[in-house]
C-alpha cells in the first residue's frame, strides 16, 4: 500500500527529525552546562522548567487553565524537606512521597474543579490553592513563615553524594528529562490524541463517545504529580521548602513562564522558565523592581507574539501547521 | 434489513422549557429504521432543542426517549454514542488542529481500549490508517488525508465530520443541519452523500429548508413553534396548508 506512507502524519518523519535534533543537542547542552554557569542557577531553571512543562501538559494539551498548581508545586516541596529532614528519608523517597501527595492533590482539585469550565475552573483551582496556602501557613510541620530551612542533601539510591554540586545537578537533571520524555510520550500517545480532541472541540469528543471528564482528571492528575516532582525538587536543591512555593503568586509565575515560552508546544515551557528564572536572577543584582520588569516584558509578548516565542517560531517557520 | 420499517428512535410527549419559555411542547416522533427522516422547521421552531434533547445534550423537562425500545432519557450522551446513537454538530465539528487522518482515527481508537494509555506510543494507532485512509476515501477527501482539519474549506469539513461519524458505524446517524451554508455545488455532493451512507443505517437530520430535504428524505416532519405542525413525506407535507403558510416566501424558492 502506497497510500500507508503517505498517510503517516508529517512530524512522523520531517520535524519529528529535526526535534530529535534539537533534543540532542538541548541534552549535550545541559550535560556540559555546569561548566559554564552556576549549578544551583541551572538547577532552578530545571525545576520550573519541569514545573511549567507539567502546567503546560494541562492547558497546552487539554485546555485546561489551571490557577493553582502551586498548590501541588509548594505542597511536594514540604513533603519532601519534611520526609527528608525530619524523617530521615533517602532523598528517593522523599521525591516519590511529595509526588504522590501532589497528585493526590491533584485527584482531589481534579474532582472538584473538572466539573467546571473556562474561568470557573480557573477560579475553583485558584480557590482551593488559597486553602492549601492557609494549610501551610497554619500547619504545624510547615513552620509558618520560616519554612523547613536545612533540608539535608543526602545520598541519592545510596551511591550518589547531593553534596557534591556536580552530582546534584545530574541528578537534576535526570529528573528533569524523566518528567520531560513523559510529557513527551504522553502528548504523543493514543491517550494524547483523545486530550487533543477534547482541546480542539470538547462537545464533539462527546459525541464520539469518549467521557471527557475522566480524560481531563488523568491530565489534571499527571500534571500535579510532575508539578509535585518539581517542587519536591526544589526543595532538595535549595534545602528548603518555604510559602513563597504556595502562594498564588507562584501560580501565576507558572502562568506566565508558560505563555512566554509558547503554551501547547513542548519545549515552550523550558525556554519560558529558563527566560524568567535568568531576568529574576540577574534583576535581582540591580536596583529595578523585578515585577515591573518582568510584567512589561510579559505585556510586550502577548501583545506581539501571542503564541509565545516557541510558538512563534514553529509558525514562521511554516512546518508549525501542526502545533504539538 | 430485515427490520425496515420498524421503530429505532422515539420521543413521547417531550417538552423543554428555559425558565418560563416552552420551546419543545409534547412532541411525539418516530423514527423507522433504514429511513431518513428530516426535521424541518422556520428559526426558532425548537428544531435543534429537539435534536438536542434526542443526542442527550439537553435533558428534557418531561417526556421521555426510546432508542430499540430502551428508554435513554437518562442516559449520558457520551454512553448512547457506544449505543450506535451519534451525532454531528451545526457548526461543523471538526478538530481543527488535528489532520483529516488524525480526525478520524480519534473516533476509530476507542475500541482498542488503550485511549487512557498515556504511556504508548502514537505508532500503536497506525494499524487505524487503512481503515481511516477508507473512510476518508468514501467522502472524496483523499488528497486531504495529511492537512490540518482547519485548512478544509468549509463543504469538506462538513464531509470530513460525516467521516468521522461514520467511522464509529453508527446505527442511527443525527445530523444537525448538514447542508447549512453551504454552496449550491457543494449541497449536491453532500446530499449524495448522505444518501449513499444512509443505505444501511438510520438518518435523522435537522434542516432549514423544506425544498432542500425534498427528494432526500422518506419522511418530513414539519415544526412550528415547538409543536409538530405536519408529518409525512414531502408530496404529502408540502401541501399541507399550514405548512405552505409557515413557509410562505422562503420554502418554494
Amino acid at each position: 500500500m502506497t497510500m500507508q506512507t503517505q498517510a503517516l502524519p508529517r512530524t512522523g518523519m520531517g520535524t519529528g527529525s529535526r526535534k530529535a535534533l534539537l533534543l540532542g543537542g538541548g541534552l549535550l547542552l545541559a550535560l556540559a552546562a555546569p561548566f559554564l554557569l552556576y549549578p544551583v542557577f541551572l538547577m532552578k531553571v530545571l525545576c520550573f522548567a519541569l514545573f511549567a512543562c507539567a502546567f503546560n501538559l494541562l492547558i497546552g494539551f487539554a485546555g485546561l487553565l489551571s490557577f493553582g498548581h502551586a498548590a501541588f508545586f509548594g505542597s511536594a516541596a514540604y513533603i519532601a524537606a519534611h520526609t527528608v529532614k525530619v524523617w530521615n528519608w533517602a532523598p528517593e523517597f522523599g521525591l516519590i512521597a511529595a509526588t504522590a501527595v501532589a497528585g493526590l492533590m491533584g485527584l482531589v482539585f481534579g474532582l472538584i474543579a473538572i466539573r467546571r469550565q473556562g474561568i470557573y475552573f480557573a477560579m475553583i483551582t485558584l480557590a482551593l490553592s488559597q486553602m492549601v496556602f492557609f494549610l501551610a501557613l497554619q500547619l504545624p510541620f510547615t513552620h509558618g513563615e520560616d519554612g523547613i530551612q536545612g533540608v539535608p542533601h543526602g545520598t541519592l539510591f545510596g551511591l550518589f553524594d547531593l553534596n557534591q554540586p556536580l552530582t546534584m545537578y545530574y541528578a537534576v537533571l535526570a529528573i528533569f528529562v524523566g518528567g520531560f520524555a513523559l510529557i513527551w510520550r504522553t502528548v504523543h500517545s493514543p491517550f494524547g490524541q483523545v486530550l487533543k480532541a477534547i482541546r480542539e472541540n470538547e462537545p464533539r469528543a462527546v459525541s464520539l463517545g469518549y467521557r471527557t471528564d475522566r480524560y481531563k482528571l488523568v491530565a489534571f492528575v499527571l500534571s500535579a504529580s510532575l508539578a509535585g516532582l518539581a517542587g519536591g525538587t526544589k526543595a532538595l536543591v535549595f534545602q528548603l521548602a518555604s510559602l513563597t512555593d504556595v502562594t498564588w503568586q507562584m501560580s501565576g509565575e507558572v502562568v506566565l513562564m508558560t505563555l512566554l515560552g509558547g503554551m501547547g508546544t513542548l519545549f515552550g515551557p523550558v525556554i519560558g522558565a529558563a527566560l524568567v528564572v535568568t531576568l529574576e536572577s540577574y534583576l535581582a543584582s540591580t536596583s529595578l523592581p523585578v515585577p515591573v520588569v518582568i510584567g512589561c516584558i510579559f505585556v510586550v509578548c502577548v501583545l506581539v507574539f501571542r503564541r509565545g516565542i516557541v510558538g512563534e517560531i514553529v509558525a514562521r517557520s511554516g512546518r508549525g501547521r501542526k502545533p504539538s | 434489513m430485515t427490520m425496515n420499517g420498524t421503530i429505532i428512535l422515539e420521543a413521547r410527549g417531550l417538552s423543554k422549557e428555559f425558565g418560563g419559555f416552552v420551546a419543545v411542547r409534547d412532541v411525539n416522533l418516530q423514527v423507522r429504521r433504514g429511513t431518513i427522516h428530516a426535521l424541518i422547521g422556520p428559526n426558532g421552531a425548537g428544531k435543534s432543542t429537539v435534536f438536542n434533547l434526542l443526542t442527550k445534550f439537553l435533558t428534557p423537562t418531561r417526556g421521555q426517549i426510546l432508542y430499540k425500545g430502551r428508554d435513554i432519557t437518562r442516559t449520558k450522551p457520551a454512553d448512547i454514542a457506544l449505543m450506535g446513537l451519534v451525532r454531528s454538530f451545526q457548526i461543523s465539528a471538526v478538530f481543527p488542529h488535528l489532520s483529516v487522518l488524525e480526525n478520524v482515527r480519534v473516533a476509530l481508537q476507542r475500541p482498542l481500549g488503550t485511549s487512557f494509555h498515556f504511556w504508548k506510543s502514537e505508532s500503536s494507532l497506525y494499524d487505524l490508517h487503512d481503515r481511516a485512509l477508507e473512510l476518508i476515501e468514501a467522502v472524496n477527501l483523499s488528497p486531504w488525508a495529511n492537512h490540518l482539519a482547519a485548512e478544509l474549506p468549509y463543504g469538506r469539513k462538513r464531509a470530513l465530520e460525516i467521516a468521522t461519524t461514520l467511522a464509529l458505524d453508527p446505527e442511527v446517524m443525527l445530523l444537525d443541519e448538514p447542508l447549512a451554508g453551504m454552496g449550491h455545488e457543494d449541497i449536491e455532493g453532500t446530499a449524495d452523500l448522505i444518501k449513499r451512507v444512509a443505505a444501511d443505517r438510520t438518518v435523522l437530520m435537522v434542516e432549514h429548508n423544506l425544498s432542500v430535504v425534498a427528494h432526500l428524505s422518506d419522511t418530513i416532519t414539519v415544526l412550528r413553534r415547538g409543536e409538530i405542525l405536519a408529518e409525512g413525506p414531502y408530496e404529502v407535507v408540502s401541501k399541507n396548508p399550514q405548512v405552505m403558510e409557515a413557509y410562505m416566501g422562503t420554502g418554494h424558492a
